[in-house]
């Protein structure tokens, strides 16, 4: 308990904020616990994720707590910077992380595809369901919902609406959720894209869903957390396709906002990471996906963090849902997400999504 | 009895079950062998033609989707090509489109295209190496006909090998598998059929080893074909053996008989003597008893005779010799023997070889003038010749009467002597016949034009059997 309040307070010291134009990299620091001691493994484990620190920290400590020769460098920022940091370092075959972990699964199949990965070899592996893997390279750490979440003032009355159907019901009946939607965008958020590209691929209710979002004015914000802030304080009723884990964990604390799961299908998303090809301490890059997937590990994602695992999320959420079981759609790591990613397609995306969603309606 | 020792000494490692085991191994091993090298060829054919597939129905609906709005050229990858592609699920995929002026429209810029830059239509498929791994890649062109647009677009996609070597090596697996339990449950049907197939042998084999020595019965036991000879022969040589015995045993008994009643007789006329007082009387009885001893002397005398040829017939090896030279030793031995006086010797002036054991014949021979002259009148001639009809033959000739019609009848019986004549053992002509049929020849007897008569032996000549082998008589 001690060491980990210590190794609390040298983080909070050595937060870096780094100062290239446009970045928001945040590199913070824990040191090794026990310097005296020279058993156990020594070294530097450097984590490149997107995920905020505050969901990765119990893990972390975790980490510290079975390896204390360990310190950890924790690098963060937003998934398509950190996504163009680790293609740069690839190609210039130089190191930039022990472990690339980012909730952007398509760009992560994309790294691994150019050969930027090397094999985790390890007997986790053989524990993970198919679609949580690809080629031993890449693993699904977590098992995330894509949801909505509503303000539970707003529907008091109605009750939230529990399906797209219901939603798309919803936004064109009533001029009551007029300027009241916020959800990703899609532009610069990779999950936004990934859900609303999995959405276009798995129902014909998208193109009905954007169409309404257009008449509704929707807000688009870059992270999950800004909707949820808008949906808690009552300036958006319903935020669409949010990180169910943020949700979860924030309405675990916030009596304000209510989690659906959609009735009609639920896109679950695994956070995904590999070891790069350059990685300098690959072994203890390993020891950690292992620990995150150790019971101890999934006590932890279980947790207050709501990130769950690929190994008991569907139950987990399966407690959550009440009374409709949802129909989860794990999002499997498999080289069909380099569509989502093809210049073309998703410029064609992106331009329907324009469309639609921001042209102002006469 | 070397019978029962003489059959296993062939050795088990030589056995025609251990033969076919060894051959049947050998030919299972070469076509094992061929099956699972072309198990091999055909794993990988069959790997790479099942993902070529793949790879191409990729290119193909990847293909179809490009199309021209507004004068541009609009790529929209179908997700189901990426689907079709990642049934390899732990391959790597690549993609490159190329458009009309040679610039890439969208993928891995840096992919590389096929070395021979055939223009035609059809899909290529080739091997290459991208991004640090061994590839295999399709190109498949697409002809844009619109107003605006009119060319030709390149789509390439391609993936790793991880799959293709994966269900190659399955195959190849699952072939070698079930080579080996094919050939092993072949081997062992092969090695029960045979087990099977040599049972009667062991059969015989058995019946031969669990004989009593002294049984020299055929054999009964049902054989097959292939060693109905062998055990045939056996019977055979086991017949000839059971007759040779018992003709042994027949002759002991005879011999013992033969000797006993002349020595009784013997023994009877001394102690007569011995009562005797008239002189003359007495002098009788001394001549009886004389004449009594030479005929048991003459009795022993052939019965070894006798014994030796039979048992030479069995043993003795074959060589050539004159006849000529039979002759006149058979008669100096003769007259050496005493009562021999007054015997002839007429021979040819070329040498008469034959075949045969020269004891044996030197025994005939001494045989033939002793019968001449114990039963014809002098003078005996002893005279070796050769027939008109191309054999040797030697013979004692006399001037008596000859033998009747019933005694040639006779001719070679044992103990068919003269009763009237105690100094006639009734060997003499049976030994003749003996080493006659030893030396495939035939006893013959003829009475002369003018008067007289003559026993001999009739024989091949040397050249006629040359190919004759002691072996084949001896065991």
């Amino acid at each position: 308990m001690n060491r980990i309040a210590t190794s609390l307070a040298m983080a909070a010291a050595i937060l870096i904020l780094s100062g290239g134009a446009g970045t928001a990299e945040t590199i913070t620091h824990f040191p090794a616990a026990e310097n005296e001691a020279g058993e156990g493994e020594t070294g530097d484990l450097v984590i490149a994720s997107v995920t905020d620190l505050d969901f990765m920290r119990p893990l972390i400590a975790a980490f510290q707590d079975t390896n204390p020769g360990m310190s950890v460098t924790y690098i963060e920022d937003t998934s398509n910077i950190l996504d163009a940091s680790v293609s740069r370092a690839c190609a210039d075959r130089r190191f930039f992380a022990d472990l690339v972990i980012s909730s952007s699964i398509a760009q992560q199949v994309r790294l691994v595809n150019s050969g930027c990965a090397r094999e985790i070899e390890s007997p986790v592996l053989e524990s993970l369901p198919d679609w949580a893997q690809w080629r031993g390279e890449l693993i699904g750490l977590t098992y995330e919902p894509a949801v909505m979440v509503y303000n539970k003032a707003a529907f008091a009355t109605a009750g939230p609406p529990r399906s797209r159907f219901d939603l798309i019901d919803l936004m064109r009946q009533s001029g009551s959720l007029n300027a009241r939607i916020a959800t990703y965008d899609i532009e610069d958020s990779g999950v936004g894209y990934l859900f609303a590209f999995q959405d276009s691929t798995e129902a014909s209710t998208w193109g009905r869903l954007i169409e309404g979002f257009g008449r509704n004015s929707v807000a688009t914000f870059c992270c999950s957390a800004d909707i949820i802030d808008r949906v808690a304080d009552g300036r958006a009723h319903i935020g669409y396709n949010v990180l169910g884990s943020y949700a979860q964990s924030r309405a675990d604390k916030d009596p304000r906002i209510g989690v659906i799961l959609p009735t009609d299908y639920t896109l679950v998303l695994a956070r995904a990471g590999y070891i790069p090809r350059e990685a300098r301490d690959a072994n203890a890059a390993r020891a950690f996906l292992e620990l995150a997937l150790s019971d101890r590990g999934r006590t932890i994602l279980d947790g207050e963090t709501r990130l769950l695992t690929p190994l008991s999320g569907a139950d987990a959420l399966a407690r959550l849902g009440g009374d409709e079981e949802p129909a989860f759609r794990p999002i499997p790591l498999t080289p069909a997400l380099l569509v989502s990613l093809d210049q073309a397609k998703r410029a064609r995306f992106l331009s329907q999504w324009r469309k639609s969603v921001t042209l102002p309606l006469p | 009895m070397s019978l029962a020792t003489s059959f296993p000494s062939s050795g088990r490692s030589r056995s025609i079950a251990w033969r076919l085991t060894l051959l049947l191994t050998l030919l299972l091993t070469i076509a094992a062998a061929g099956t699972l090298a072309a198990a091999l060829s055909y794993g990988q054919t069959a790997a790479t033609r099942a993902f070529d597939r793949l790879l191409t129905g990729a290119a193909l609906q990847i293909a179809e989707r490009i199309t021209v709005e507004e004068g541009e050229t609009v790529i929209d990858i179908p997700l189901s090509a990426f689907g079709l592609l990642s049934l390899a699920s732990e391959d790597r995929i690549f993609y490159r489109i190329i458009g009309l002026a040679g610039e890439t429209l969208t993928g891995d810029e840096s992919f590389p295209l096929p070395d021979a830059s055939g223009d035609g239509m059809a899909p290529l498929l080739y091997d290459t190496v991208f991004s640090g791994e061994p590839v295999r890649a399709i190109r498949m062109q697409r002809f844009l006909a619109e107003r605006a647009v009119r060319g030709q677009v390149t789509v390439i996609v391609a993936q790793t090998l991880r799959a293709r070597s994966e269900l190659a090596e399955e195959i190849v697996t699952r072939a070698v598998i079930g080579v080996v339990i094919a050939g092993g449950v072949t081997l062992a049907l092969a090695l029960l059929a045979m087990h099977l197939a040599l049972s009667p042998l062991r059969r015989v084999e058995r019946a031969i080893l669990a004989r009593d020595p002294k049984d020299l019965t055929p054999f009964s036991t049902a054989t097959p074909r292939e060693v109905e000879a062998l055990v045939a022969a056996i019977n055979r040589f086991m017949a000839r053996l059971d007759k040779r015995v018992g003709a042994m045993q027949d002759f002991v008994a005879d011999a013992a008989h033969q000797m006993r009643t002349p020595i009784t007789a013997l023994r009877a006329q001394t102690e007569l003597a011995l009562e005797e007082d008239n002189p003359r009387k007495l002098k009788t009885l001394q001549r009886r008893i004389r004449d009594r001893a030479i005929g048991v002397s003459r009795l022993t005398d052939q019965l070894l005779s006798h014994a030796l040829v039979t048992h030479r017939a069995d043993a003795a090896t074959l060589e050539l010799i004159d006849l000529r030279r039979v002759a006149v030793e058979a008669e100096r031995e003769a007259r050496r023997t005493g009562g021999a006086e007054g015997i002839e010797l007429d021979l040819p002036a070329d040498p008469v070889m034959v075949s045969g054991d020269a004891f044996s014949l030197r025994e005939a021979a001494r045989n033939l003038i002793t019968n001449a002259l114990a039963h014809g009148k002098p003078p005996v001639i002893l005279r070796v010749s050769i027939t008109p009809d191309g054999t040797a033959l030697i013979a004692a000739h006399d001037r008596g009467p000859g033998m009747n019609p019933a005694q040639v009848q006779r001719i070679g019986e044992r103990f068919a002597r003269d009763a009237s004549n105690p100094q006639s053992a009734g060997l003499g002509l049976a030994i003749v016949a003996e080493v006659a049929e030893f030396h495939q020849g035939s006893i013959r007897t003829a009475t002369g034009p003018a008067g007289g008569f003559w026993v001999g032996v009739e024989l091949p000549l040397a050249g006629a059997f040359p190919s004759l082998s002691p072996k084949a008589e001896t065991p």
